[in-house]
């Protein structure tokens, strides 16, 4: 790959194509019906697959009795873990994932996968799960985050010693993981400061919520090869895990992605896909796998609860001497790094001379952990902004001039170790301060909420080919999964490089035999690196494109220039030739060299962080503790906007999904632990009159490491909301929120103990 | 053993064979084909599976085939007269009032619903009208301000 132009001081300022607001590629297609999601496949000779879950949070397998279910009529395959033997040669990580899809001794949470079957419908498939006989030996279990850390809890893993610490631990226990984060002396610090504050926080278990449950179309062939169509973020991620756990080869099995109906981060693992695969092998036939919502609820996503404390110090005059945090998040029945990255998020926004992050991470008696827009980090932002704001009223100052004084900025390092290049945390919140929001007046029983958030952005692997047609229009293929409209961005990048309309450029995620590997669209990756590839792969497109041109003029490349869509001779010898159109070149391209294209395989390094502040006004009924939202924005640095109205849609809905996370989503477990309220009636997500307009406002600080100054923009605005709204009710009611979700009657508990 | 069950949708007559608890999103699904409308709960709390039936907004997953008999169907797929796109289509696109477009056939169900009823909503009108349907991408935002120019333009 060539890159001709890619230094900082060359981030591209002047566009004609990026910018603007055109029509998605994938748009008629979603509003006439046409678009095929994961459940929207079928393939000739299908069977209908359903899968037999635990009922019981924890609990030894003793027994699997198939027998009575494999003889039913129609029934055409039944498996347990036996038909998924471990291929994974000693990667713990990748057998856990195996576990999680099917439970192999023990069940480990309520929706623990313990066998599926395959038959001719669905009714014989409902049939043959209830002739399924499992005995089960019912353990102790632990569903509380807290709980799972004390001594004496139930040890969920016999093989889990507590990884980060100096020394071994001599006894395995649900304490997974250690870490520390942070510089200068906290302690010292503390004794500096002339008002100090501490306060534990507590964030219940949320889902993604995507509305399209998981579903994948599975078939394997005798000869060996497979193919499968499936709803996923990234489809050559579930290429190379699910062919690993099958035994097979990479490139024996075809991934086809369908249209995604929403992720958030809970697509990035394979939950069923193996067991479609292993069906379909015994089975030899195809097989279709669709979760149901319960399914989705109890055996998919979610997000940790966690449980943190933390301590911030700070001079009269506003300067935060010292912070401390300690994070305890769960990782579900396997161990995860989330309590990791809470406290690598949680003091991102601020220049701090003596930081501390403890991070305890733990496992419990729940579904695995997924990622959920920038994991971790609204839960420890809620903490955090929490005691900032109680810190700054507590030295006489306004919480948003504190936060600006205290600012990360360029050349700040920041608590999780780098140093910042050029940052949005202090502009954002210098809008917010200017913004018409904060001075319009609030009305009776309502408060007033500011919050920043924090997150990193990720690059990573990346491939796209830009093929360019005897007709002159171009097709962009991406491997990255488009989640919100990342098509169009992509065919914009192209059409800008390439100098020709948007309209002649069509944009489509490959499958994964046509294009090299691609990370999943996560990280806020997906148009960053993409379009970074789309970019790059377009230069060398117009690179083909001058030689070919040169060619046809008989005259050296160096004499050729590209602009507006067209090679234009250069140069005293030449400068009165017409100009070469694409158009007119691609017409050309069987005689000087055959079909021009461009591809470019990159590792996208240097996706810049991303920073945003929300303002929040909130109405609180002092009778039922109800909290509404009554207006809400968005100030967010976006680097570039490619297409303003798409980042414009992920600050709306992330702040969306952080509203309804911070005043009513919730897991909620019983004693038997047992998830109680598995469907879209019990677990409330934000429906359209539970919300007001959601304004927005795009700062665009280039980040340094892109052609066109691009930082990810998707997973920020769900940072900020729950620590918004927390103070917003807090100002509304005079009582301190410290824990999510504000539901009615946790505001109303609230409540009554102040009255007390 | 099954349901003869004679029905009209998207003004097509069509006659169908289903068994007695097979919803109506599946018979428009598994038997025609008519994948636009979405299964995302089966409990009727999500509206992905929203049609019209007989003028009426409907989660098609709490309706049952055998129901159908002499009923009219009105689904996504018939919403767009040949290639021209219904005025909710096209506004739903040039507003982007959808990212991954999931629950975007059943909010135009919904919204052609309201609009039927009511040609002048109100924010709140269209909040309330639109409050059976869940997206978990947008924030509603751009979906509200969609129907808000879509019904000025049918208004004309």
């Amino acid at each position: 790959m060539s890159i001709d132009s890619m230094t900082p001081d060359l981030v591209k300022k002047h566009f004609k194509v990026i910018g603007n607001r055109v029509r998605r590629p994938d748009g008629v297609d979603k509003v006439t019906g046409r678009a095929r999601y994961g459940a929207d496949y079928n393939l000739p000779g299908q069977l209908v697959a359903l899968v037999l879950r635990s009922p019981h949070a924890h609990a030894l397998i003793e027994k699997i009795d198939t027998s009575k279910a494999e003889k039913l009529a129609g029934v055409k395959a039944v498996i347990t873990s036996k038909d998924l033997p471990d291929h994974t040669q000693g990667d713990r990580g990748l057998l856990d994932i195996l576990e999680n899809c099917m439970a192999r001794k023990k069940a480990l949470y309520d929706g623990h996968a313990v066998a599926a079957v395959a038959a001719i419908d669905a009714a014989t498939a409902r049939k043959a799960l209830k002739l399924i006989n499992v005995t089960y030996k019912i353990l102790p279990h632990v569903t509380d985050v807290d709980e799972a850390l004390k001594h004496g809890a139930p040890v969920i893993h016999d093989h889990v010693y507590t990884e980060g610490l100096s020394e071994k631990p001599t006894r395995p226990s649900n304490h997974c993981k250690y870490a520390e984060y942070g510089h200068g002396d906290v302690e010292a610090g503390f004794r500096d400061a002339d008002v100090v504050i501490s306060r534990s926080f507590k964030t219940e278990q949320t889902h993604q919520g995507y509305i399209e449950p998981h579903s994948v179309t599975a078939s394997v062939s005798p000869d060996g090869t497979a193919e499968m169509f499936v709803c996923t973020q990234g489809h050559f991620v579930y290429r190379n895990q699910c062919a690993a756990l099958l035994g097979l080869d990479a490139n024996k099995l075809r991934v086809t992605a369908s249209e995604i109906g929403g992720g958030f981060g809970g697509k990035t693992h394979i939950w069923a896909e193996p067991l479609a695969l292993a069906l379909s092998r015994k089975a030899n036939r195809p097989v279709k796998l669709t979760m149901t919502r319960d399914e989705v609820f109890r055996a998919t996503g979610p997000t940790s609860s966690t449980s943190v404390d933390v301590k911030i110090g700070a001079k009269k005059d506003g300067t935060i001497t010292a912070a401390f945090a300690e994070l305890r998040y769960h990782g579900g029945c396997f161990p995860g790094n989330w309590a990791e990255l809470g406290a690598m998020t949680s003091f991102a926004c601020y220049d701090l001379k003596n930081v501390k992050s403890v991070a305890k991470d733990a496992i419990v008696n729940r579904p695995k952990t997924a990622a959920y827009r920038a994991p971790s980090a609204p839960m420890a932002a809620f903490a955090v902004e929490s005691v900032v704001d109680e810190v700054a009223k507590a030295i006489g100052m306004d919480p948003l001039d504190f936060r600006i004084k205290n600012a990360a900025k360029e050349g700040t390092k920041s608590s999780y170790g780098p140093v910042y290049g050029p940052i949005g945390i202090g502009p954002t919140l210098q809008a917010a301060k200017n913004h018409p929001h904060m001075k319009a007046p609030l009305g009776k029983n309502m408060g007033r909420g500011v919050a920043c958030g924090f997150w990193f952005n990720f690059g990573g692997q990346t491939c796209v080919d830009v093929n360019i047609a005897a007709d002159g229009t171009v097709t962009v293929a991406q491997g990255t999964i488009d989640v919100g409209g990342s098509r169009a961005s992509i065919a914009m990048a192209v059409a800008e490089e390439l100098g020709i309309s948007y309209e002649n450029v069509r944009s489509i995620v490959a499958d994964t035999s046509s294009l090299g590997h691609n990370d999943m669209t996560d990280g806020s990756r997906g148009t960053f690196s993409s379009s970074m590839a789309a970019i790059f792969a377009s230069r060398n497109a117009v690179k083909v494109l001058r030689e070919r041109a040169a060619k046809m003029w008989e005259i050296s490349i160096g004499e050729v220039e590209w602009k507006d869509g067209a090679a234009h001779a250069v140069g005293a010898h030449h400068g009165n030739r017409s100009p070469l159109s694409l158009k007119e070149i691609a017409a050309q391209a069987g005689t000087t060299g055959g079909p021009v294209a461009g591809h470019a395989e990159i590792t996208a390094d240097g996706a810049g962080v991303s920073f945003g502040t929300h303002i929040a006004d909130v109405e609180v009924d002092l009778e039922t503790g109800r909290s509404t939202v009554k207006r809400y924005t968005v100030i967010q640095d976006a680097g570039k906007a490619l297409h303003p109205s798409y980042v414009e849609g992920q600050y709306q809905g992330g702040a969306a999904q952080g509203i309804g996370w911070a005043l009513n989503e919730e897991y909620v477990y019983g004693k038997d632990g047992r998830l109680q309220n598995a469907g879209f009636l019990d677990y409330r997500i934000p429906v359209c009159s539970d919300l007001p307009m959601i304004d927005t406002q795009i700062l665009e600080i280039a980040n340094p490491h892109h052609p066109y100054g691009v930082r990810g923009v998707g997973e920020t605005p769900i940072v900020p909301p729950l620590a918004t709204l927390g103070i917003a009710v807090t100002n509304a009611t005079g009582v301190r929120q410290t824990h999510i979700p504000m539901s009615p009657p946790r505001v109303l508990l609230s409540l009554m103990s102040k009255m007390k | 053993m099954g349901v003869l069950v004679q029905t009209t949708v998207n003004s097509d007559p069509v006659e169908f064979t289903c068994s007695e608890d097979e919803s109506l999103l599946d018979v428009l699904r598994n038997r025609m084909g008519l994948t636009g409308a979405k299964e995302g709960c089966g409990t009727g709390d999500c509206g992905a599976c929203s049609v019209i039936l007989d003028g009426r907004l409907v989660c098609s997953c709490l309706v049952l085939g055998a129901e159908m008999n002499g009923k009219r169907v009105e689904t996504i797929e018939g919403m767009a007269e040949g290639a021209k796109l219904h005025p909710l289509q096209q506004h739903f696109i040039d507003g982007a009032a959808l990212q991954c477009g999931v629950c975007t056939p059943g909010f135009l169900m919904a919204a052609k619903a309201l609009l039927a009823r009511n040609p002048n909503p109100s924010e709140e009108e269209i909040r309330f009208g639109l409050a059976g349907n869940l997206c978990r991408c947008t924030g509603y935002d751009k979906i509200v301000r969609a129907v808000q120019s879509a019904a000025k333009e049918m208004r004309g």
